[in-house]
């Protein structure tokens, strides 16, 4: 299994047969390996993804590995927390390597909210193990039972007599080359129990980004770097007929690659590169014509199989259509998203380079392991010789799943020997990178004359099934899920399904409210069969100072140009609801006054980033809810730049105040998507309360002013 | 006179003042200011985002003013005196609008926050105190797609707060 020069991933080994030691020098190994089945410990069949592992060094520091990675949604620091809380190390003594594909466990990537639920709970697991296993060696070696012993600031004491008789665990693991496994048994500290997770912490490395010392992959640059650019097609689909290279080939130092469609060059300066781009002649054979207007029946007419992230869903429970037809009260809408785009600001970089047979990429993926499968499969050599590491990236958002720019890189350093780097311009992270799909949604609901909901036939298209299911009880239900051939490159997303699903629901909630004359928190309230997202709603609906009245009711002060509107969503584990306050002007431009937005994940393992998290989640979800929408016209994206996609700005950022809930109770849930979902809706229902106008369109307001 | 006071003195390569420091640079003045920082002086602190002076991440300070590097020619920058960045912390010490944004918690993926920092040093010098409504139009030319926006407003006000009162920091 080794290769030449002796690296190798430790995810293709048994656990007992890494060279943990050789790599990181003596100590205490602890490792919970995955998929390892105990009966009463971690229970159904192990954790789902791909474990973890955490070497005590002589230092005295714990070194820890996960496969999942950081993108600047602030897992680091929350999970250094979790392994300095359950060893009893201060937060300087942890160390954390993630995503790494030569060190790390398998991970099937980081997305849909599951590095708190996955990642921390086994870091906990292993921490908490590796402290038993410290007082079962300092038991021995101070002749005290462990019972009798207790470990705080990196040190073990005899309980009582803190200050006279310890010893460091640098001094405990000395000279030990000792691999554990994780007992079934190992139970980690209850959060009710928390020291150090749960309180407010800055965020690890900052120093290095206000100083502009943090290398992003953009920013590396090892010595003989070349630069690649991708001769990409001007639509989605389109075919090369023909292309003439010779001007590019010509350029001195260009390198160029020609196999099939993929045409691909690299050059010693960025300069360089591009201007050999230009001189590419290229004739492609356009895609079929397709309208933007025509988007809606074209996803209608062109239902496809399921992908991976669309989580097909069929649910139904009692007689949907009896219901429907008996209902006093019925009604039927159809709501739609846009296509948008995730507009990272780092765009997707890459630096592909070879040692030999072994090729190393940095790049900016939320999949860094099943990028090492694609591209090895892609250049025909095996796993173990592809290396991934993930350096701090400037943010994901769902869009950095995608392996074939690490496969060019990948061949156009083999054919330049030398190390290459390729990072989209933006133009191009606007046209190659896949987008967030359209949603077309329909809901026909039956209520009784009271507004009790009885009959809820949900059906998405496009758009996947999170959040589809209901947080009300209703009798009858028919929800179902139809993924689409879609015209435009999509892809996973932020919150994907989730916001348009909630988008959706929660509006149309709002749209029964209305018929009935019932005010929408009470009727939530009265239908809601998650008491955890009531608490919220109920938080929610009093700090914003809520006050009682049907949708779009004149007669309390609202439909004059000001209203208020409210959503809930449940999603990946988290409760949230969402309060905005409008005001449409009288020349129509709408104005988001005030947001108020109450979560609750669990028990709280990192305030200080869950505030951010749930901050700048609202003000991404605004920019789909107001004006975010990518343009196209034969596959061709027509508004690529920052100039013609507006993302949202300091001036479109409203008060937002934000309500944690934090249920020490409860296992601790992720917070990067959950708090989106509520936002559009709430001020859909809010626009309604001010104009009596109801908007089922994403975006609800794409030139500033409510139609 | 500036220490290493020899600013054009070489005909045959320019010299830009960059973090104090003369440096030589290639001869074509069209090239934006952005790619000589980057590819030419390895000072990657500043970012690319999109080329065309729409996000901000690219913002360094000439002669103490924030501009967006991307759209400067290399030319106009000649003779002036540029600070990046990683020009701001003297000495080890962090510049106090750095000290705000660590203490502020404001950033996420941080790949905007040299150019906020940037804009709010421009910003700070033309108006020691500013109001909120001028932060956000002063920084309005900055991105962040995490959407910070909030906690750098926090930031630049507690940078601009008297150093007796920014010292008292709730725990």
């Amino acid at each position: 299994m080794r290769t030449s020069d002796g690296a190798l991933p430790f995810d293709l080994l048994s656990a007992t047969e890494r060279p943990y030691f050789d790599r990181l020098g003596n100590g205490l190994v602890v490792v919970l390996p995955a998929y390892q089945p105990g009966p009463e410990g971690w229970g159904r069949g192990g954790p789902p993804h791909g474990g973890a592992w955490i070497h005590l060094g002589e230092d005295g520091k714990a070194r820890a590995f996960v496969g999942k990675v950081e993108v600047g949604q602030g897992t680091r620091t929350a999970l250094s927390l979790l392994i300095a809380e359950e060893l009893r190390l201060p937060l300087s003594s942890v160390e954390l390597t993630m995503g790494d594909t030569d060190v790390c466990p398998w991970d099937m990537g980081t997305f849909g909210s599951r590095s708190m639920p996955d990642a921390g709970e086994h870091l906990r697991t292993t921490g908490a193990a590796a402290r038993s296993i410290l007082l079962g060696i300092a038991s021995t070696k101070l002749e005290i039972a462990p019972g009798d012993l207790e470990c705080s600031d990196g040190h073990v004491w005899a309980k009582g007599t803190k200050g006279s008789s310890s010893v460091g665990y640098g001094d405990l693991v000395k000279g030990l080359r000792r691999v554990e496994m994780v007992p079934p048994s190992a139970r980690p500290t209850p959060p009710s129990e928390w020291t150090q997770a749960g309180r407010p912490t800055p965020n690890l490395g900052a120093r290095e980004v206000v100083t502009g010392a943090r290398q992003y992959t953009s920013d590396l640059h090892p010595s003989g770097l070349m630069h690649g650019k991708v001769l990409f097609a001007p639509a989605y689909g389109a075919r090369l007929r023909s292309v003439d290279l010779s001007r590019a080939e010509a350029m001195p130092g260009v390198v160029v690659l020609h196999e099939g469609d993929l045409v691909a060059l690299a050059a010693p300066d960025l300069a360089t590169a591009h201007a050999a781009l230009k001189a590419v002649r290229a004739d492609w054979e356009p895609p079929n014509q397709l309208f933007e207007r025509d988007i809606v029946e074209y996803l209608r007419r062109n239902p496809a199989e399921g992908e991976d992230f669309w989580d097909v869903i069929h649910h139904v429970a009692g007689d949907i259509d009896a219901a429907l037809t008996a209902a006093p009260v019925s009604l039927h809408e159809t709501y739609t998203t846009a296509y948008i785009a995730h507009v990272p600001m780092e765009t997707h970089a890459v630096l592909a380079s070879w040692e030999g047979e072994r090729l190393t990429v940095w790049m900016g993926s939320q999949t860094p392991f099943r990028a090492r499968d694609a591209i090895s499969d892609a250049l025909a050599i095996p796993p173990m010789n592809v290396h991934i590491v993930v350096p701090p990236t400037g943010s994901g958002f769902g869009g950095k799943h995608a392996a074939d720019l690490g496969i060019v890189a990948a061949r156009l350093a083999k054919a330049s020997g030398r190390p290459v780097r390729i990072r989209y311009t933006r133009e191009e992270e606007f046209t190659q990178a896949y987008l967030r799909p359209m949603a077309v949604i329909d809901i026909w609901s039956g209520a009784a004359r009271d507004g009790t909901l009885g009959a809820w036939r949900f059906h998405v298209l496009n758009a996947g099934s999170a959040a589809a299911r209901l947080p009300y009880k209703v009798a009858n239900q028919k929800i179902d899920s139809q993924p689409a051939d879609s015209p435009l490159s999509q892809g996973s997303y932020r919150a994907l399904a989730a916001t348009a699903n909630n988008f959706a629901r929660e509006s149309h909630l709002d749209e029964l409210a209305a018929r009935v004359g019932a005010d929408p928190v009470e009727y939530r309230l009265r239908h809601l069969a998650d008491d955890r997202l009531a608490a919220v709603l109920r938080a929610v609906a009093e700090r914003s100072g809520w006050v009682t009245h049907p949708p779009g009711s004149v007669a309390h002060g609202f439909g004059r140009g000001r209203g208020c509107g409210i959503a809930v969503g449940l999603e990946k584990g988290g409760r949230v609801a969402t309060f905005a306050e409008v005001t449409v002007h009288e020349d129509r431009r709408l104005e988001v006054v005030r947001i108020v937005t109450g979560f609750e994940c669990g028990a709280v393992v990192h305030p200080t980033n869950l505030r951010s998290q749930v901050e700048g989640g609202t003000i991404m979800a605004l920019g789909g809810a107001l004006f975010e929408a990518i343009h196209f016209e034969n596959g061709r994206v027509l508004n690529p730049r920052l100039s013609e996609y507006r993302v949202p700005r300091f001036r479109d950022a409203p008060p937002i105040e934000v309500i944690l809930l934090d249920r020490r109770d409860l296992p601790s849930q992720g917070g990067g998507e959950a708090p989106l979902i509520a936002v559009a809706p709430a001020i859909a229902n809010a626009i309604y309360d001010a104009t009596g106008r109801r908007l089922r369109s994403l975006p609800l307001a794409p030139d500033g002013t409510v139609a | 006179m500036s220490p290493s006071g020899s600013v054009a003195s070489s005909r045959s390569a320019p010299k830009l003042r960059v973090n104090g420091i003369d440096r030589s640079i290639p001869l074509d003045r069209e090239r934006s200011l952005l790619y000589v920082l980057r590819e030419e002086l390895g000072l990657t602190g500043t970012k690319y985002g999109c080329g065309e002076g729409e996000c901000g991440a690219c913002k360094v300070l000439v002669d103490g003013v924030a501009v967006r590097s991307c759209k400067t020619p290399i030319g106009e920058a000649i003779g002036r005196s540029v600070t990046t960045i990683e020009g701001l912390a003297q000495g080890g010490a962090l510049h106090p609008v750095q000290q705000a944004f660590v203490d502020a918690g404001a950033f996420q993926c941080g790949y905007c926050t040299p150019g906020m920092i940037i804009a709010a040093v421009s910003l700070l010098r033309q108006s020691p105190r500013p109001s909120e409504v001028e932060i956000r139009a002063s920084l309005d030319g900055n991105l962040c797609r995490c959407g910070g926006y909030l906690r750098v407003i926090e930031a630049i006000q507690r940078a601009s707060r008297p150093s007796s009162e920014s010292g008292g920091r709730t725990p």
